[in-house]
């Protein structure tokens, strides 16, 4: 840890889903200050539920949340929240709802008090930085998925957060898009968090992978080593692994 | 897909404001609705048939519209001039029909035309959205204007929500007939397209709290209105009043 108070911190936070006695999640202790971690698991282990979670939309059962030290109690608390962290949902089109590009992308410093000419400069400025000159008008729902995706990114990255949660970035988009989102993000200053099953895609974005075992969030070993056969003819000739 | 296809295009009339089509389109389409003379409907007929031809809209769609139009004319044309009454009749064989209702039903079509063509061609080449936000600059509720915007959106999720569900049930082998399964086929699609609407719409409601929505929706400056839109308001409104005029003219030598 690079400071004594992190940015976020987890502090023995757990989760039931309702009508269930089992926890999804148990005493999950977690802090990030400026680290960009990869966060893999199977399907429906809670790693979408455990972002929920940190930008209030679930409460949790136990445990508490804690931003730069101040632990966040109500819904005003988590409102000054989410203005610091921006959460990329796994369906852009679950993020956009406005009818063109640029409203939808200074939507977010609207409500956060910029003027009318501040979140329209603000919002090109953050359309430009990843590549979209020009989708100032286009109309939201019109877009491809590759481009959805790269838009729902600009609507979060034009309200300046310090750490971002992205829910499976990298889902159904083409080679080339994923590449342009790889480059992106690994020029962004900000601190982040990355669902994804694709490890590739983590191993070029992130620095430390962590996964959810047994309702726990726990740390990957930096490297595996071991050995393995090979059933298939050119096991001998250099050869990547799927995933 | 719902489209807007009249709205992309250059003409001037796709280069105007929006507050001022929407100020144009009223002004013009009151006096229409309001007058009582044919001299009034039809000439306004034909001054906003020209705005719509100016705004060059695809023809076939436009015919296919006014068709759609003239559904609702055409039942007035059948129940007019039987039910209308008066002293003036037509008979065939067994049937009188009122002269008073037939100058009427012809009367409505003609002014329903003429409004029509007057929306096509103000309207209908503008989004929904700028007329949204049009509609709120001219002072409209700010609730009304956020309910337009929004539902409009929601009926793109909604409809997609049924196809994605209907090409689903399509590529089983489901082909509508009339039975009870197709009945019950479709009533779980819509059902189903429902639950999918009602939990989308949740998740965007998430996505716009964690932008920090309160309730107010901000929207983004759009220019003001320039020389050339107060210009071209200032036509609408002369050829409103031009029929308002001819209008109060034909009343008065009645």
């Amino acid at each position: 840890m690079t400071s004594d108070q992190p940015l976020l911190e987890l502090r023995n936070l757990s989760y039931s889903l309702p009508g269930k006695n089992s926890r999804l999640l148990d005493t999950v202790n977690f802090r990030i200050s400026n680290e960009r971690i990869g966060l893999i698991g199977p399907n429906g282990c809670g790693k979408t539920t455990l972002f929920q979670i940190i930008m209030g939309l679930l409460k949790a059962s136990e445990g508490e949340v804690l931003l730069e030290g101040k632990t966040m109690t109500g819904e005003k608390d988590f409102r000054m929240l989410r203005s610091k962290l921006g959460f990329l949902f796994q369906d852009s089109d679950d993020q956009l709802f406005s009818p063109t590009v640029l409203e939808d992308v200074a939507f977010g410093p609207l409500n956060h008090g910029a003027t009318p000419d501040e979140a329209r400069t603000l919002s090109i400025r953050t359309l430009e930085q990843l590549g979209l000159n020009g989708f100032e008008d286009r109309i939201t729902h019109r877009l491809s998925g590759g481009e959805k995706k790269l838009v729902a990114l600009a609507t979060i990255l034009s309200m300046r957060p310090k750490l971002l949660l992205l829910d499976e970035p990298s889902n159904n988009l083409d080679p080339a898009t994923r590449e342009r989102l790889i480059n992106i993000l690994r020029g962004l200053d900000q601190a982040h968090i990355i669902i994804s099953h694709d490890l590739d895609f983590l191993a070029s974005t992130c620095t430390r992978l962590y996964t959810i075992q047994d309702r726990q969030l726990i740390r990957c070993k930096q490297k595996q080593v071991h050995s393995h056969e090979h059933i298939h003819p050119y096991g001998d000739q250099p050869h990547q692994h799927g995933t | 897909m719902i489209d807007e296809p009249f709205a992309s295009g250059s003409t001037l009339f796709h280069k105007r404001d929006t507050r001022v089509k929407l100020v144009g389109a009223a002004a013009i389409s009151l006096v229409l609705a309001l007058c009582s003379s044919f001299l009034v409907a039809v000439t306004g007929c034909i001054i906003t048939a020209m705005m719509l031809i100016l705004s060059k809209p695809d023809l076939k769609l436009v015919s296919k519209r006014i068709i759609g139009v003239n559904i609702f004319t055409f039942f007035i044309w059948l129940t007019l001039p039987l039910t209308y009454g008066g002293s003036e009749t037509l008979t065939f064989s067994m049937f009188n029909l009122s002269m008073d209702g037939i100058r009427l039903a012809a009367l409505i079509t003609v002014k329903t035309n003429g409004i029509f063509f007057c929306i096509l061609a103000l309207l209908a080449t503008s989004t929904t959205a700028s007329l949204g936000h049009g509609l709120e600059k001219l002072g409209f509720p700010k609730k009304l204007c956020f309910l337009l915007l929004f539902s409009y959106r929601q009926l793109f999720v909604i409809n997609q929500e049924y196809h994605r569900l209907l090409r689903a049930a399509k590529l089983r082998g489901f082909s509508p007939a009339n039975t009870m399964h197709t009945y019950r086929t479709y009533s779980h699609l819509f059902g189903m397209t429902l639950v999918k609407s009602w939990n989308r719409a949740e998740r965007v409601h998430q996505a716009m709290l964690l932008r920090g929505f309160n309730g107010r929706l901000i929207p983004l400056n759009q220019s003001p209105p320039g020389k050339a839109d107060y210009f071209f308001l200032i036509i609408m409104l002369l050829i409103s009043l031009f029929l308002a005029g001819l209008s109060l003219f034909c009343y008065n030598s009645l």
